[in-house]
């Protein structure tokens, strides 16, 4: 079989991505999704919040995924369910892709693809990943698998929960467990600040009345068949437990919210470049991958806040993607690198090749660590051209800075632009 | 009346029921969990030992050797993930050359083929990332990687297809001697048998100690372990393991017959049989000590840590040993004690040293219709786009994955569950497919695998454990407590 463009993947952004594509022009492409419907891991987000700054509107995660499948639908764009892509390489030449997929209806095949985007989302850290001592019992969950028992199963994971992590979807279980009828005993973080959104703080602990406790870990898990307890204990600046602060914390369940990680297996196979702070591709202006014709958005690129920001990238990736396939993109020019240094933790794109760039360039990043009356500084090649004051800047947060081309074209022979935190403001 | 009742189904009684099978008695396995490879079968390195590690006239030594020249004839017979990737036992200074040459001609002693001492630099070439600080090695290109509950349950199965009946979910809590053999006390009832073999690995000593005058001790000696993700499953190609240093007995870096990195164990001796608990402590000194083997260990790559215990046995003497053989003063009841490494490489080797034992105290015939070979599962992730197409032309259900991990599929996942001594917990399934093994850790799969066990077994999803009972996943419906 063979296609223009294959999307891998059907949540946000495979569809923003399929969309943008379609719209462009392109009429020969394909969702790939794994699971038994569209929209991903947002079927399973009944909370609000979702599509705020999209639709002006609060929605829930199902409703915001239903307007992005029923234009989809509209526009017919094709697609395959329960279908997991197995392999993902390249001809010999490396100009067409090679997708092996495998479906319960059409067994195992291989589509030939001019240009794919990659859209496959990220995974939760684990237990073991993280390296948490203690026994094995049932009731340790990250927070994904638990939101996706209470609000698609409607079950129970447990009565009596600890959650390690304050990233956003163990902030979401607090208040969602809570409403379901669990006592959510406390929150615990292991870094000095939290990894979710300061809205979801208030919202799902300061509403409920379930503690916070920063600069804190689970150092001990507790019980052989099911969790009985878990020990949690503070950590100094270097992050180890500080022995004399364990405190023994009955629960039947342990939630984990401890990072997510973009699911790049396939990207690996293909041989894309990473970039091993993100643990997304490397990608340009055009949200390209160093494989010619392999794009990327969305989670998988690099882990967002607000799923707007991952429809709105993706629709950049399947536009660019469109435009690849017509042979609009410009031929490669001058490449400048994007350095995120001071504090500003990575950005997203990593170059911008002059020829190619659009009129403006969204620049996103996550920062380090928090910063409080700060300035966003953007440099080119080590001279300040922009700085704008931020009152907080937080990991959990996505910042962006947009550049414009007619300012890099002023600045004539520029080899790098820096993006940094000034804090002595 | 039962002829041999043996107890535990862990590879050592797994491995003694399927030798057991080839004759005309009536045998039956008794094992207290709710699955076999429940144990110390199930958490540790995965090691085929080329046997040069005990001392010359050990049942360690001989049985360990044999076991390791018939690990893959018996691969392929029953089907299970064998690796001859050869070892290493790496020396760090000068000084201890004197010791690796005395483990080499130890190694000699045993029988152990192919044996020899490598330089540094050969060593490079086959081993790019093991330490700069290595000076020697001892390579035993018979040393193998095995799936440990591959082994183990194709053990089982292939008992099972021959008539061995198994109780699982049966503990035994007493035994008393009767004029014809042994009356064992069960959970699940009385059961009377001419032969006992004790293969009750940790609690052992408990079961020799009802029957015998001469008490035995089995100590859990805790094995802490970091597996490693898939990405850096051929950092080394070979088993690497330390010569001892002042640190202690090294640790091992090795791949697994699955293409993880598996690094361990560390030896601690605990009181509680069941203190199967990892600790901060063994974690960090396991991965210290790998550090010492490979350059740059990728420590960062662990996807999950987990701890086994060993069954030490203790003799006055302080020598160790495992125990086989007829207790003496209680003639009938066979110990297969303090099976502790090279356990696992013993599992072809020990079965058939026992069970001509017991053919000496309860003769029998040879089974005319024993069934010597048994076919595994389907295994997609590592089945060739032929086979694949193959499988999925037989049943569509092998082209649904499930485990997006491990590549696992509904279609392996029913089997597992349907077999002959099918899976009944997510661990179950675990450890027959290999769903929930990968970098996730069953984030994913969990709701689905735990869904198809349900379905398929007739029961509600609140009731499908973890292992034993007691280990139910979920605890009610939304808002059942408002």
């Amino acid at each position: 079989m063979k296609k223009e463009l294959v999307i891998i993947g059907g949540g946000p952004a495979g569809l923003a991505a399929a969309i943008a594509a379609k719209e462009a022009g392109i009429n020969d492409l394909l969702i790939l999704e794994r699971d038994a419907r569209l929209g991903g891991i947002l079927n399973q987000c009944i909370h609000n919040g979702f599509g705020l700054h999209t639709f002006k509107e609060e929605l829930t995660g199902p409703e915001y995924a239903g307007k992005y499948i029923d234009k989809a639908l509209e526009l017919e764009i094709p697609y395959e369910l329960n279908t997991m892509v197995i392999d993902l390489t390249q001809t010999s030449e490396g100009k067409e892709k090679l997708v092996t997929v495998m479906n319960r209806e059409k067994g195992l095949y291989t589509i030939e693809a001019r240009a794919v985007i990659l859209a496959m989302g990220c995974r939760e850290r684990s237990r073991g990943a993280l390296n948490i001592p203690g026994f094995r019992p049932a009731g340790i969950y990250s927070a994904g698998t638990a939101q996706r028992y209470v609000n698609m199963e409607g079950r129970m994971p447990g009565r009596e929960v600890v959650i390690l992590g304050s990233g956003d979807i163990g902030l979401i279980m607090a208040r969602r467990m809570t409403l379901e009828g669990a006592k959510v005993k406390l929150v615990a973080e292991l870094m000095p600040y939290s990894g979710g959104l300061k809205r979801n703080i208030v919202q799902c602990l300061d509403d409920f009345g379930i503690p916070l406790k920063l600069s804190h870990t689970v150092v001990d898990i507790k019980g052989k068949e099911r969790v009985e307890a878990v020990v949690v204990a503070q950590v100094d600046e270097q992050l180890k437990a500080i022995p004399g602060t364990e405190e023994e914390i009955s629960c039947d369940t342990l939630l984990l919210s401890c990072g997510l990680i973009p699911e790049n297996e396939l990207s690996g196979n293909l041989g894309v470049t990473m970039n091993p702070v993100t643990n997304g591709p490397l990608v340009d202006e055009s949200l390209e991958t160093d494989k010619e014709g392999v794009f990327a958005c969305g989670n998988v690129l690099h882990v967002h806040d607000l799923v707007d920001y991952v429809s709105e990238e993706a629709s950049q990736a399947g536009k660019r993607a469109a435009a690849y396939l017509k042979g609009e993109l410009e031929e490669r020019g001058r490449k400048i690198l994007i350095r995120a240094v001071n504090g500003v933790h990575y950005t997203v794109p990593s170059s911008i090749d002059m020829q190619r760039m659009e009129q403006t360039q969204v620049v996103r990043f996550r920062v380090g660590n928090v910063y409080r009356d700060a300035a966003v500084e953007v440099a080119f090649d080590g001279k300040v051209v922009s700085s704008r004051k931020k009152k907080v800047l937080a990991p959990g947060e996505m910042e962006q800075v947009i550049l414009k081309k007619a300012d890099l074209e002023q600045a004539e022979g520029i080899k790098e632009i820096s993006v940094s935190i000034r804090r002595d403001t | 009346m039962i002829d041999v009742i043996v107890i535990g189904a862990g590879v050592t009684g797994c491995g003694i029921a399927r030798e057991l099978s080839r004759y005309d008695w009536r045998v039956m396995v008794l094992e207290k969990a709710s699955d076999v490879c429940e144990g110390t079968s199930k958490a540790n390195s995965g090691i085929v030992h080329a046997g040069f590690d005990a001392h010359p006239g050990t049942l360690k030594a001989k049985l360990n050797v044999e076991g390791s020249e018939q690990m893959e004839e018996l691969a392929k017979e029953l089907d299970f993930p064998y690796k001859r990737n050869g070892s290493l036992v790496l020396c760090f200074d000068e000084k201890d050359r004197e010791k690796l040459q005395k483990l080499y001609e130890q190694g000699l002693k045993n029988g152990v083929k192919e044996l020899r001492i490598l330089e540094r630099e050969e060593l490079k070439q086959l081993e790019p990332n093991i330490s700069d600080n290595t000076v020697a090695a001892l390579y035993a290109p018979t040393g193998a990687i095995v799936c440990p509950f591959g082994l183990t349950i194709a053990l089982a199965e292939n008992a099972a297809a021959n008539g061995v009946e198994f109780r699982l979910n049966t503990e035994v809590e007493s035994i008393e001697r009767t004029e014809s053999g042994y009356r064992l006390t069960t959970n699940q009832g009385v059961l009377e048998s001419k032969v006992v073999i004790n293969a009750a690995g940790v609690c052992a000593d408990r079961f020799h100690n009802m029957v015998s005058g001469n008490q035995i001790r089995i100590i859990p000696r805790k094995g802490e372990y970091c597996l490693m993700d898939k990405k850096v499953g051929d950092y080394v190609n070979r088993t690497i393991f330390q010569l001892p240093t002042v640190y202690g007995k090294g640790v091992l870096v090795t791949p697994t017959v699955h293409g993880n990195l598996l690094v361990g164990p560390t030896a601690v001796d605990v009181e509680d049989k069941e203190a199967v608990n990892t600790t901060g402590e063994g974690i960090a000194d396991v991965l210290k000590r790998a550090a010492l083997s490979v350059n740059a260990l990728p420590a960062k790559q662990v996807i999950t840590s987990f701890a086994g215990l060993r069954a030490h046995a203790i003799f006055e003497n302080g020598e160790s040993d495992f125990i086989i053989g007829e207790v003496q003063d209680a003639p009938g009841f066979f110990d297969a004690a303090g099976i502790e490494s090279p356990g696992l490489s013993c599992a072809p080797s020990l079965g058939k040293y026992l069970v001509e034992q017991v053919l000496a105290y309860l003769p029998a015939e040879k089974k005319p219709d024993f069934i010597a070979s048994r076919k595994g599962i389907p295994n997609m992730a590592l089945a060739t786009g032929e086979q694949r197409q193959q499988f999925i032309r037989e049943n569509p259900l092998y082209a649904n994955v499930v485990c997006r991990c491990e590549l696992v599929t509904e279609g392996e996942i029913m089997d597992a569950i349907h077999r002959p001594l099918g899976a009944t917990t997510l661990d179950g399934v675990k450890r027959r497919t290999r769903a929930g093994m990968g970098r996730c850790q069953a984030g994913f799969c969990s709701p689905k695998t735990v869904e198809i066990l349900a379905r398929e077994l007739g029961k509600d999803m609140s009731e499908i454990t973890k292992n034993e009972k007691g280990s139910e996943f979920l605890t009610g419906f939304d808002k059942d407590n408002l």
